[in-house]
């Protein structure tokens, strides 16, 4: 049986080349393409112009490249601490003895599944100002109405309200199986301690809990960067630009304006933001867990 | 009474996940007037809107669009996944290491990267506005390979070798000794590929401009955003949920692979 590994499978080339004229074309040529990109004007339609670092230039004085960033980031700081303390309450709750776990958990996972352009034809009219369910509701208990998306400060908070209904069923069951997984003896050798509840959760749960958290945080800021037919629908990016996102933006400039070269330098731009973004969260997680 | 509590709070969270969408289903059947009620029922419930929304967009025909998009991506996601993830798990060749690097890599590069060059490279293959330029980009998935090609390390080389000695051939390895064992995974990475090109909008909205090519989400958003709905919430809600209702459906028959697929994409992803 040594023999078959031994040598070479050549038959391998041939099961792996569709995986590399997939990457020649939508992988590599994009990527090279995209450089080419950054330094042209061009609408498309007639030929490339060379422009050097102007497309640069012009994004450097871009109030709304720095706009739709500050967006992001509005969005991710609600988001992110909504989600994780939303979805760690709910797998808490659900790993304790209940019954029909599995019945709540198919309900808080439906969202998930369904497409986000339903979502938002949903909430727009919950949000709406005046014949809006959720303002109704708030009426009932005599709180004035908020304007949920109709106000600058408030549209991008809404947005990310909306998105973690929509997202935090997976990351319940993902700290569900994170509760899962730690050792019930961990609680039973410190209850002899004398440990509270409280104690117990913050030396034990939190901190086992924690490769969890990283997953949330990461997925969520790609999502944040990603975030387009929320505000596309929702908001059209208003009011006052107030949710134009990164993707959104980018899409505006090549598809409503015909400015490719500068599309393509968001993007770039964009890109690059995103692994700072990630790069620094991973540099927190590691400094909070040897401290 | 903890218990109570406990209770009371899982039920609470179960409605404000589940009424929106039930609210929805009842408004849609709703005239437009009773709209903004509470209310999940009305004495006057029909069809009305839905009729409406099939006469004023091609939905049925968008459906069909989604159906053939969604089918073809995802057989071409498990079939060339298992090809490539078979060739690094289980085969010996030059290189392996370095393609398995690049499917890595590859898989940390933002889309918004690549969005614009790969509509670019759509208008120079003068293909904007077809089929292949819905299914094309999507044809592989990185992240499939990587799945595949951990499950397929972990079947005993015994079943391999057997097949082999029968002169079997690699593609008949994959499809008829190791699919039947890889049940799990192939079907995790099947509803992960439909539900993403199913949901998927961007791209549609960038490369199909043709009325009876777009997809279901596609004309649905169209139709919301563009006007001919005209702000007509009935309209709306019947648009979504003829949207959601497949998905909804595939849904509860098949809810804990959706659950398992989605969590375990997470955590590998």
């Amino acid at each position: 049986m040594k023999l078959f590994q031994k040598k070479y499978d050549r038959s391998a080339y041939l099961l792996v080349l569709p995986y590399i004229l997939f990457f020649l074309m939508f992988v590599a040529y994009p990527l090279v393409f995209s450089i080419v990109l950054v330094f042209h004007r061009w609408d498309i339609v007639t030929p490339m112009q060379w422009v050097g670092m102007k497309n640069f230039e012009r994004l450097i004085h871009d109030p709304l490249f720095f706009k739709s960033v500050f967006n992001t980031l509005t969005f991710l700081l609600i988001h992110i601490p909504l989600q994780i303390i939303v979805a760690l309450g709910f797998a808490l709750l659900l790993n304790s003895k209940i019954r029909f776990r599995s019945f709540f958990r198919t309900i808080y996972f439906l969202p998930v599944v369904v497409s986000g352009v339903v979502v938002t034809i949903l909430w727009q009219q919950l949000y709406s100002f005046d014949s809006g369910l959720l303002n109704k509701f708030l009426m009932i208990f005599g709180i004035p109405r908020i304007p949920w998306i109709v106000s600058p400060e408030m549209a991008m908070p809404s947005v990310a309200i909306m998105a973690t209904w929509k997202n935090v069923g997976i990351y319940i069951i993902m700290f569900l199986v994170g509760l899962q997984n730690i050792s019930p003896e961990l609680y039973e050798s410190s209850n002899m301690d004398g440990a509270t509840r409280r104690q117990q959760f913050f030396s034990i749960t939190l901190p086992l809990l924690n490769p969890t958290i990283v997953v949330v945080l990461i997925l969520s800021t790609i999502g944040g960067f990603s975030l387009f037919i929320e505000p596309y629908v929702l908001t059209g990016g208003g009011p006052m630009q107030s949710t134009l996102s990164a993707v959104l933006y980018i899409y505006n400039q090549a598809f409503y304006f015909n400015h490719m070269g500068y599309a393509a330098t968001l993007g770039f731009v964009f890109a690059l933001v995103i692994f700072a973004v990630i790069m620094l969260q991973k540099k927190a997680v590691e400094m909070e867990s040897n401290s | 009474m903890k218990k109570i509590i406990k209770y009371v709070l899982l039920i609470l969270g179960a409605a404000v996940f589940a009424y929106p969408f039930l609210w929805m289903f009842a408004a849609s059947l709703k005239p437009e007037i009773e709209i903004g009620g509470f209310s999940l029922w009305s004495s006057n419930f029909s069809f009305k809107n839905y009729d409406q929304v099939f006469a004023r967009i091609p939905i049925a025909r968008a459906f069909l669009n989604s159906i053939i998009v969604s089918s073809v991506t995802t057989l071409s996601v498990i079939v060339f996944g298992s090809m490539i993830g078979y060739a690094l798990a289980r085969l010996n060749f030059l290189g392996r290491n370095l393609l398995y690097y690049l499917i890595l890599f590859t898989m940390m590069i933002p889309f918004q990267i690549t969005l614009i060059p790969q509509y670019v490279l759509m208008v120079k293959l003068g293909i904007t506005d077809s089929y292949l330029a819905l299914i094309a980009p999507t044809m592989i998935s990185t992240l499939g390979i990587v799945m595949f090609r951990q499950f397929f390390m972990s079947i005993p080389q015994a079943f391999i070798d057997a097949a082999r000695i029968d002169g079997c051939s690699d593609l008949k390895i994959i499809f008829a000794v190791i699919w039947p064992l890889s049940r799990p995974v192939v079907i995790t990475v099947a509803i992960l590929s439909f539900m993403a090109s199913w949901n998927e909008v961007l791209w549609p909205i960038i490369v199909v401009r043709e009325r009876t090519l777009m997809t279901l989400p596609q004309i649905v958003t169209l139709f919301t955003i563009g006007g001919q709905a005209e702000a007509l919430l009935g309209l709306q809600l019947a648009a979504a949920t003829l949207l959601a209702l497949p998905i909804i459906v595939a849904y509860s028959f098949f809810q804990r692979y959706f659950i398992d697929s989605m969590v375990s994409s997470g955590v590998k992803g």
